[in-house]
């Protein structure tokens, strides 16, 4: 590992180093996390904190590892990824529909525009109770409220994407005969697809935060309610093990996300210049 | 006037909306009080003072939280930036916070400080640093390469630099992620508070709600949606004023 008196004065801004180099500032980073996790099963096992505030890492691992053979991880963060992602799947379709009736419909315009310039600031996780007073106490009223939170920046994405399309595009499109049906599905809808998918990537973290938020605030089956009811009887591990197989999940969606939208977006110049570097 | 009433009778529709189905008994007071109650209610919570209190303890503790979270993950943000040394160690941990579900933090900082002010805070200060940091992390580090030669080969010191040209130019992204923070501050409040809380507006809301009083527990819920759209549209005219040099 160099120093940190070896490079002092380079700073991030500087030329690009060489291969060399780099690999030792990778390398650097791995071994910043590894420091990371050694203090913390250090801090654990030292009794500075004492067990209920930090277990130590390898006994969170254990529990993780517990979860998995138990099999009780279906019913908690499976639970919650099912809610998640049906709440986000409806936000997408429904965020993508509306927002081509607004770009298509100057009545769908009038209608949407305050309410979305109201809603998407306002924290809709406020909304839960009166939720819970129409949806009843279980999946419906937290998958309407993911919903509800995870539809506005589709929404906004959409219309966004829908309206940023060259007209050229679409004047040459009618000039060869494409129909209004058609217009949109070859057309539009493929030429938005990059704002779109941006949408999408910025509504699944608001979908996996919501879901949690509702299960830790309504208590019963998913990991959100699983953590707080630990964390209330001091369990520490089971909280602590929670966090670390929400955080998988999490990353694992995000980057299936990004892939995905490597995926889609092959023709698009995005990628061809992401992979030409 | 006239047109910012024309571009919001829409919302004034569903007022009416509201009211009209409540009173005929379309849809039943169980589920939906009349509007107009609910603005009763709002009155009455605002002359006992009982809003105006609850509210201030929601604001201080999300205040406290944003603000520690601006400085300290802005900060962490512009050094990451700035020097490599800074970028190894930090930026492993703020990338493996990234995809957090901040939610899951709750419990955390429940079993650290308990259920009250304090736990609150420090969720709002995690939560909130991420995107701070990210946002000025990424402006910091699109300091044009240009501005910075030309300021060092004018003898600007390593620190007058960092203050004169990475701070500003961060700015833009920097407070895109106080946004997005900010956004994220009552989400995380609200949560908390309706979790657990002996006072605060999430408080107000799960105290009228199990207790049945809907039109009271309506009241609160608007106030929050309100005091959430009221700081965003005021931070956007606020960072707007901040960007006024940047043509």
């Amino acid at each position: 590992m160099s120093s940190p008196a070896a490079a002092p004065a380079a700073p991030a801004l500087a030329a690009r180093p060489g291969r060399g180099i780099a690999v030792a500032w990778g390398a650097a980073r791995g071994v910043s996390i590894l420091c990371l996790l050694l203090l913390w099963e250090a801090v654990a096992r030292s009794g500075i904190m004492p067990a209920f505030m930090l277990p130590p890492l390898t006994v969170t691992i254990q529990q993780v590892a517990l979860d998995l053979a138990s099999g009780d991880i279906f019913a908690t963060l499976g639970v919650s990824l099912y809610r998640a992602l049906v709440g986000f799947a409806v936000a997408g379709v429904g965020g993508i529909a509306i927002g081509m009736m607004i770009v298509r419909s100057a009545a769908a315009r009038w209608f949407f525009d305050p309410l979305i310039s109201v809603g998407f600031p306002t924290p809709k996780v406020a909304f839960l109770p009166v939720f819970i007073l129409w949806f009843g106490v279980y999946d419906l009223s937290k998958i309407t409220m993911v919903t509800v939170d995870a539809i506005f920046p589709v929404l906004t994405a959409t219309v966004i994407g829908l309206e940023g399309i060259e007209r050229e595009l679409i004047w040459s499109a009618r000039n060869m005969g494409a129909s209004n049906r058609r217009l949109l599905w070859e057309i539009m809808l493929p030429a938005a697809l990059p704002q779109i998918l941006t949408g999408l990537q910025v509504a699944l973290p608001i979908a996996l935060i919501v879901a949690i938020a509702t299960e830790m605030i309504m208590g019963g089956t998913g990991i959100g309610g699983a953590m707080l009811q630990s964390s209330r009887m001091f369990e520490s591990a089971k909280v602590f093990a929670g966090i670390i197989e929400i955080s998988v999940a999490g990353y694992c969606l995000i980057k299936g996300m990004a892939m995905l939208r490597r995926r889609l977006l092959l023709w698009h110049q995005e990628t061809a210049h992401r992979s030409g570097v | 006037m006239t047109r910012s009433l024309r571009r919001y009778l829409p919302l004034l529709l569903i007022a009416v909306l509201w009211e009209a189905a409540t009173r005929l008994g379309l849809v039943s007071e169980l589920v939906l009080p009349t509007l107009s109650s609910v603005i009763v209610a709002w009155a009455k919570l605002i002359a006992s003072g009982e809003l105006v209190t609850n509210a201030l303890d929601s604001l201080y503790r999300a205040g406290v939280g944003l603000a520690l979270a601006i400085v300290i993950g802005g900060a962490a943000g512009i050094f990451m930036a700035w020097s490599r040394v800074v970028n190894v160690i930090v930026s492993p941990i703020v990338e493996a916070m990234y995809p957090l579900p901040k939610s899951v933090l709750i419990p955390v900082t429940a079993l650290w400080l308990g259920f009250g002010d304090g736990s609150k805070i420090l969720l709002i200060f995690l939560g909130c640093m991420i995107p701070v940091t990210i946002g000025a992390f990424n402006g910091a580090r699109a300091a044009e390469q240009t501005l910075l030669w030309s300021a060092r080969s004018m003898g600007a010191s390593r620190l007058r630099m960092l203050w004169d040209v990475v701070v500003p130019s961060a700015l833009p992204e920097l407070l895109g992620g106080i946004r997005t923070a900010l956004a994220l501050s009552f989400v995380l409040l609200v949560t908390s508070e309706l979790i657990s809380a002996r006072r605060g507006l999430g408080y107000m809301i799960g105290f009228f709600g199990t207790g049945g009083v809907y039109d009271a527990m309506f009241a609160s819920v608007l106030t929050v949606a309100l005091l959430g759209f009221v700081a965003d549209r005021g931070y956007q005219r606020l960072m707007r004023r901040a960007l006024q040099w940047r043509q």
